[in-house]
Order: structure tokens, then sequence, then C-alpha cells
């Protein structure tokens, strides 16, 4: 008894027989109390059934009245083998967290699919989650195999699926066995009615489920959960995700990149001094140096560095009340660590331009400030995150990759020098607003005005963009989003040195500047050019909106595609009559008070 | 290399860690039980050896007499910040609850009392899933909305250990760092650690506590453990449950899952 009990998850489309199963496996193998045998069949006669080995698990009277299992629960058997925790994860849509809340917690997963209706999107849904969930090895069990007369042929043809099921899963699918769960067949015994299995039982391949590898021997890693006093030491507190750690050994800080040494181990109702400890352990240790260390920092490996970055691309379970669109802003929890992050990009598991509820994605969410991470694949708890909308659990997420992991980029010219030399801060101007509204010509006007004065100072605009670095996008929505990214990304990168950037894009949506503004931060600045459609039509320079009006251009935004007035601009210019002198005078006049421009040379 | 022992106590430390971080102010609910003995020890191994908020014994006035022995020795001793209020009388009751129940669920009012006069964010307690299978189904962070009572259809997402959602205003959040321990690895653990328990569970003239509750509603049974030893290998061999002798578990089918819904532990 001094390895842990090995936790299972049993995962299935509802009414598939997953808690009988369980139900039965508890009973076959004598774990079931006396008590408990008994109020199962008394529960069962009360109403009116034959003995149901589910209400050994479905304990609340909404389980047992309806015959449904609503929140994953545990249970516990033993073989001869070894120890067993096993999750009973509802398999009803409704109850989609409650299943990942089970199996989140497991190593290994027994999928249970009904002979006679076969795989369904549940169980595809589920195999999905169960990836990306961490979990590699799944048996999968044939149920119901009396109800098709023992017959091989059935069973044969559904398991081509089933193996079809874990490729595409990417799941190792260890046996599928023909099995009834509720006359116990192929369960703890052989069955006598399948003569044609030669595979192993249930209890068999559950005892051949291979033991995850050790964490100790993984990079160190420790996420700080806190920081307490004792004495003069400032102890680090948390527990070791990954490798060992012994007093004098060297460890690198994370966000920061500092190094330190291990002084002392902090350990009460301890007769000896601890001098080590290994994942998964809980410690409290101190630094030979007064460095700065706060919750959601990361202390690891000096020789084996986490990894860092702000654009993460990784494949989510989206819980969420609202469905997942580009520009939705949500917080990652990645450790102990929270990031403020937007999605940038949907790559797949995107129908009509969302995410929906109780679904499986890929995308890359972009974040504020730097994410400390471990991919995925390498077992760190760094290399998942929890998602957070509106102060709930909206999701769960493996990180793949970072688009543009970054290795502590540095630059040999600073942001002051760059100041001091052009005269003023770099900032973004975001002029949005109706296609003729303007932008343009007053992006291009200001320019003249500012570089007149001395300022680094340049324009982008849609037409601009479109001629190359956006050359392969559309006008759809999705295609717009990702113009914007690009413009974004190209206005951080020139602003960061030092020059004023002026944007002139439509950028139609709301959740399209919401975008631009988290990918560039503070130096963002959004302003209305603020035309009617009306006075952009009467304008119509480029005669689209002719064509829009007589169908010929289709998604053409303020005629046959949305529109999203800004509620809050930083600024709003030429509304109504006023004229370009005007408007420009305005704009360049805000655009100085932002980037501390010297007073006009002239 | 981490016995499986090692591993329990650490996830329960970091649970601990996690609540005191997050939620203040907060308290840990000491029934004089075994499990809370050890959760007790865990808290103190967590906070470098004192528990840096109060701890709370919801008192009936019912309790046995060892047990309140125990409870003022180990309070001194341990350095415990007690709270020991009096739970509110039975009259204040649902009436419509089974007589045994009913007794029980002035523990309840007792924790809806104490969020309200001390404004806890956050109460420890050291349920476990393999004691009642209405238990099994518990979160480790298990929010209770303004009231007290527990939504049992509605139970949060639950990730990793971690809990990052926000609590609503007049609600608080019940923290289970023992929701992952058997009642066997609970003796293991006591025993390696030595850790003090009430004498009633140990047998005296061929019976013991298993479940130790208030007098009146908490029957013993029959034992001959008279060490720590015996008491794992009885538990070995039973196949009766541990909360057989809790008389208000067992006085209708959905009885403890009433008493769980308003409030109970």
């Amino acid at each position: 008894m001094s390895t842990p009990a090995f936790p299972i998850v049993i995962v299935g489309h509802v009414d598939h027989g997953k808690s009988t199963l369980i139900g039965r496996l508890l009973h076959d193998t004598g774990t079931l109390s006396e008590a408990r045998v008994s109020e199962v069949k008394k529960v069962s006669a009360r109403r009116g059934v034959a003995v149901e080995w589910s209400f050994a698990l479905d304990a609340l009277q909404l389980e047992r009245d309806q015959a449904i299992t609503v929140d994953s629960t545990q249970a516990r058997f033993r073989t001869s083998l070894r120890d067993y925790v096993i999750v009973d994860a509802p398999g009803h849509e409704e109850f989609l967290r409650n299943m990942i809340t089970g199996a989140a917690q497991a190593e290994a997963a027994v999928m249970v699919i009904d002979i006679i209706h076969g795989i369904t999107p549940q169980t595809r849904r589920h195999a999905l989650v169960l990836n990306l969930l961490g979990i590699r090895q799944m048996i999968v069990v044939v149920n119901k195999i009396d109800s098709a007369d023992f017959d091989e042929k059935a069973f044969t043809r559904l398991e081509a699926e089933i193996t079809a099921l874990g490729r595409e899963a990417n799941i190792d699918i260890t046996t599928t066995i023909p099995l009834s769960a509720r006359h116990g067949d192929n369960l703890a015994d052989h069955s006598a009615r399948t003569p044609w299995w030669r595979g192993p039982t249930l209890i068999e391949a559950i005892d051949r489920f291979q033991p995850p590898p050790a964490a100790a021997d993984r990079p160190f890693r420790l996420a700080v959960q806190d920081v307490y006093r004792s004495g003069a030491d400032r102890v680090v507190v948390g527990r070791i995700d990954g490798g060992r750690l012994t007093v004098g050994d060297t460890v690198t800080l994370w966000p920061s990149g500092r190094t330190a040494r291990i002084k002392s181990f902090h350990a009460s109702n301890s007769a000896t001094p601890v001098i080590a400890a290994a994942a998964p352990q809980s410690v409290a240790f101190a630094l030979d140096q007064d460095l700065f260390v706060e919750r959601g920092h990361v202390v690891a490996s000096a020789t084996a560095p986490p990894r860092r970055g702000r654009s993460l691309r990784v494949r989510l379970v989206w819980l969420g009340r609202t469905p997942l669109t580009v520009g939705y802003r949500l917080r990652m929890v990645v450790g102990t660590a929270q990031a403020d992050v937007v999605a940038s990009r949907i790559h797949h598991g995107i129908e009509s331009g969302a995410v929906a509820g109780n679904t499986v994605a890929e995308a890359t969410f972009t974040a504020a400030n730097d994410v400390v991470f471990d991919s995925f694949v390498d077992g760190s708890t760094l290399g998942r995150g929890i998602l957070v909308d509106g102060g709930e659990v909206a999701g769960g997420c493996a990180i793949m990759s970072s688009d543009a992991a970054m290795s502590g980029a540095t630059t040999t010219v600073g942001a002051d020098e760059r100041r001091l030399r052009n005269g003023h801060a770099g900032a973004v101007f975001w002029l949005t607003g109706l296609s003729g509204a303007g932008k343009t010509t007053l992006a291009r006007a200001a320019e003249r005005v500012l570089f007149d004065r001395g300022a680094q100072v340049m324009v982008v605009d849609g037409d601009l963009m479109r001629g190359g670095l956006t050359a392969d996008l559309g006008f759809d929505n999705d295609s717009r989003t990702e113009n914007i990214r690009r413009v974004a990304e190209v206005a951080k990168l020139m602003t960061s040195n030092g020059v004023i950037v002026l944007a002139a894009l439509i950028s139609p949506l709301a959740s399209q500047r919401e975008l631009a503004r988290h990918i560039i931060g503070p130096a963002f600045h959004e302003v209305l050019v603020d035309a009617d459609v009306e006075t952009c039509a009467a304008r119509d320079v480029k005669g689209h909106y002719a064509k829009a009006k007589a169908g010929e251009l289709k998604d053409f935004t303020g005629i046959s595609a949305t529109w999203e007035r800004p509620a809050q601009p930083d600024l709003i210019v030429g509304a109504g009559q006023e004229s370009v002198d005007n408007s420009t005078q305005r704009l360049v006049d805000y655009i100085a008070s932002i980037a501390a421009l010297h007073a006009a040379a002239a | 290399m981490a016995t499986d022992l090692d591993i329990l106590e650490s996830r329960s430390i970091y649970i601990l860690r996690e609540a005191f971080q997050k939620f203040r102010p907060l308290a840990l609910l000491w029934s004089l039980g075994k499990d809370s003995n050890a959760l007790i020890w865990l808290a103190k191994k967590a906070f470098l050896g004192r528990i840096p908020f109060p701890v709370m014994h919801l008192d009936t006035g019912l309790e046995f007499p060892e047990v309140y022995a125990f409870r003022d020795r180990y309070a001194e001793e341990w350095g415990l910040d007690l709270i020991a209020d009096p739970c509110p009388p039975i009259e204040a009751v649902d009436p419509t609850l089974p007589p045994d129940a009913r007794i029980a669920a002035r523990k309840s009012l007792g924790v809806t009392e104490a969020v309200s006069r001390y404004g806890f964010k956050a109460l420890i307690a050291g349920i476990r899933r393999d004691e009642q299978a209405t238990r099994a189904k518990e979160r480790v962070f298990s929010p209770r909305l303004p009231g007290n009572t527990w939504d049992f259809r509605a139970q949060p997402t639950e990730l990793w250990d971690t809990y990052p959602a926000e609590l609503a205003p007049n609600a608080h959040v019940r923290v289970h760092p023992l929701l992952h321990w058997t009642e066997i690895d609970i003796w293991r653990y006591l025993k390696r650690e030595s850790v003090p328990i009430v004498p009633l569970y140990f047998a005296r003239d061929g019976r013991r506590f298993r479940s130790l509750g208030e007098i009146g509603i908490t029957k013993p049974i029959d034992s001959r453990a008279t060490s720590v030893d015996d008491i794992i290998a009885e538990l070995q061999m039973t196949r009766a449950d541990e909360r057989a002798g809790r008389t208000m578990d067992h006085e209708s089918e959905d009885a403890f899952e009433r008493l769980r819904v308003s409030g109970y532990l």
C-alpha cells in the first residue's frame, strides 16, 4: 500500500451503461459494503426495477429518479495487483463540465459504448476531451453484448470504428472488450457466452494500464503559491510540479530570469532537518538571496528553463455560456499565475464564426504580459491552462506552443534613448469609421503636419496593407479580423521603436478594435472618424456605395455588413460638417498631447 | 521516493495554502473527530507550525465528556485560536426533518450563524469522498450560496485543484483538503505522525466508536481494537459502512442528502 491508488475515469454516452458497469465492478470485486448492497436492492425494489447497480453511485435522489448520472463521483476497488479510484463521469451533454471535473483527475479511461447505438457525437467529444486533459490510455467496453446475441460480427464491425476514433483523438486504445455490465460477462470472469473472445476481461485489461511516468524525473518546476515570513526569512511555498530540489541547488526564477540557490527547507513536525524533496511534494524553502518573489512566479531548473510568450496556441474545451469568438477576452490561469488574454485566432472547431459551448477547438490567445509555460506534451502542469470568464471557469486548455516564444528579447537601443532623439514617445492612433468617412485623408494630412514638426510618423491604411502583407485575405469578418491582427502587430513593432503610427482601417466590429487594443496595449488610442453613412454614400469617392446598393459588392460595411460604432472612443473627429482642416488640427493636437510632442517648432 | 501518504499529505497542504491565499477571513472546522485532527496536523505543517486562522468547534453541548477534555487540552497545546460558540437550539431547526437529522442539523445552523457573525469567506472541513455517497460528489472548493445551501445541480467545473472562480456576495466556499483520503489512509497517517485522538475510538468493554458524533445519535460498534494497528487491521476486513453508527444518515433514503443541501458538512 505504498503506491497511491490508480485513478481511472469511466466515460461514454448517456444510457450506454457507465454507472451500471461501475456498480457491477464494485460488486464483483467485493468492494461494496453489505449496507450498500442491501440499500441498492431496497432502492431498486422501491422503484420497481431489477437490481440496478448504478444506484450504488448515483446517490442523489434526482439521479435515481431519472436514472441518469448528474455529477461525477468516485469509488474505490482493489484487484490482486493494486488499488484503484474510479471516477464515474456523467455522459449527458449538459453535464460535460462535471465529466471534465471528474476526468481531469484520472490517468487512464474506460469508455463505454452500447453495441446497438455505437459511436455517437458525444462519444467522439469525450475522446477528444480526454486527449486534451492528458489521458493517453483507454479501454473501450462494447457494452450490452447480450442485446446483440453475443454476436462476434457485430462486435468486430464496431471495433473497426473504435480503432479509427482512437487515431482521430490520438489516444492509445489498449483493448476493446465485448461485455455485459448488467450480467457481468467478461467483467471479472471470461464469459461462456462469448467463446470467440480471446482477449482479457475488463479487470485484466485495467491491470495492464501503465503507471504514469514519475513527475520527479521531469525538469524541476514549482509554481509559487505564496511567500510566508519566518523569522528573518522570506519562505517560498508551493508544490513541486516536476523534478527534485536539494539544499544548495541553483534555480532560476521566472519571469525575472534571476538565479538563486536554495538556502534551507522549512519543515515542522519533522525530527530531522529536510535537505531534499521531489515532485509531487509540497515544500517551503528560503533562497540565499533577497530576490523579489510572489505568487504566480515560477521557480525552475537553471538548465532546463520553461518557455515564455504572449501568443499561445492551445487546444481547448469551451464550456462558456456564450460562444467563443475572435476578440473574446478571458483570464487564463497557468500554474498559480493569471494573465488577461484575448482570443486572436480560432483555427479549428469553429462553426459560423464561433466556438459553441461544450465543444473542442484549437485557438491562439494573445496575453497582455508574458506567460511562463511548458508544452503540454511534456506532462508539466505549466502546460495546461484554465479559462475564466466573468468569474466562472469557462474552459480548460492544453498549451501547444507559442507563436513567438521569446527568449528574453533584448535591444541595444532603449526606449528612453529613442524618445530623447525623436522628441516624442511612440503611440498608435487607430482611426475607425465607415468607408469614405475620410480616415486616410485625415491620417495623411496629420502625417504631413507632424512630419513637418520633426516627428517620426507613418500611416498604415487598409489599401496599403492589402497591397502586400495581407493580400491573401478576403472581406468576411474572420478575414477582416486577421487583417486587423496583422496591422496591429506591425503597429506595435513600429511604436515600440518610437514611431507615431496612424492606422486608418474601417475595423467595423468592436471585438476587432478590442483585439488591436489588446495587442498594442496602453499605446493604443481609438479615434472615431464620425461621418454617417448618408454622408459617406453621397461622397462615394471610390464608387463602392453605388455597387453595394446595387448588390454587386458583398459584405460592405454600413450597407450589407455590420458597423459597430465605438461606444467610447478617445477622440471623435469629422462629425457633421466639420472641415478637414479643423479635424486635422484637433487630431494633431490630440496626438501631440499623448505623444508628449515638443511644442510646435514652427 | 514519496510514499502514498506523502502524496496525500502534499495535496492537502497545497489545498490549505490555496485556501489561505485566496479567502480571508477563513476558519477551520474542528469536530474533534479523527479526520479533523489529521486536518489540524496538516494545517500546522502547511503554515510552518502555527495555524494562522481560527479553528471552530460547532458546539451542540451534546459531545461526549472525553471530547470536551480533548478539545481543551489540545487547543492550548497546539496554540489554536479556538472559537466554540454554542449552536442554535433544536427549536430553530426545520421541523420536517426526521428526529435524529434535526439534532444533527443544529450544526448546519451553527455554520450559518458563524458565517454571518464572523464574515468567513471560507470554511475548511475534513470530509472525505469514501465516507458517504453524496460527499463523493463534492468539489475540493465547493461554493455555498447565501443561506449556506449546497446547489449540487450547479457545482462549478474544477480542473486540477485550482479554484479561480469568484465568490458571489454573501456566499462562502467550503474547502475540503481531505476529500481524496480514505478512512484507512487517515489511520495510517495518524499512526505515522503520532497524532493524538479522542480515546473513544479505542475499544472498551468490546465496543468502540468508528465515527464520532453527538450523544444520542451516535452508536458504537463491536470491536476489540485497542490500538491504531488493531483499527487498521479491523478496517481491512470489514464490509460495514463507516457511518453505520450515525443514526441520522439512515432515517430515510434522502436524509443525508437533505442535511447536506441545507448546509451540513
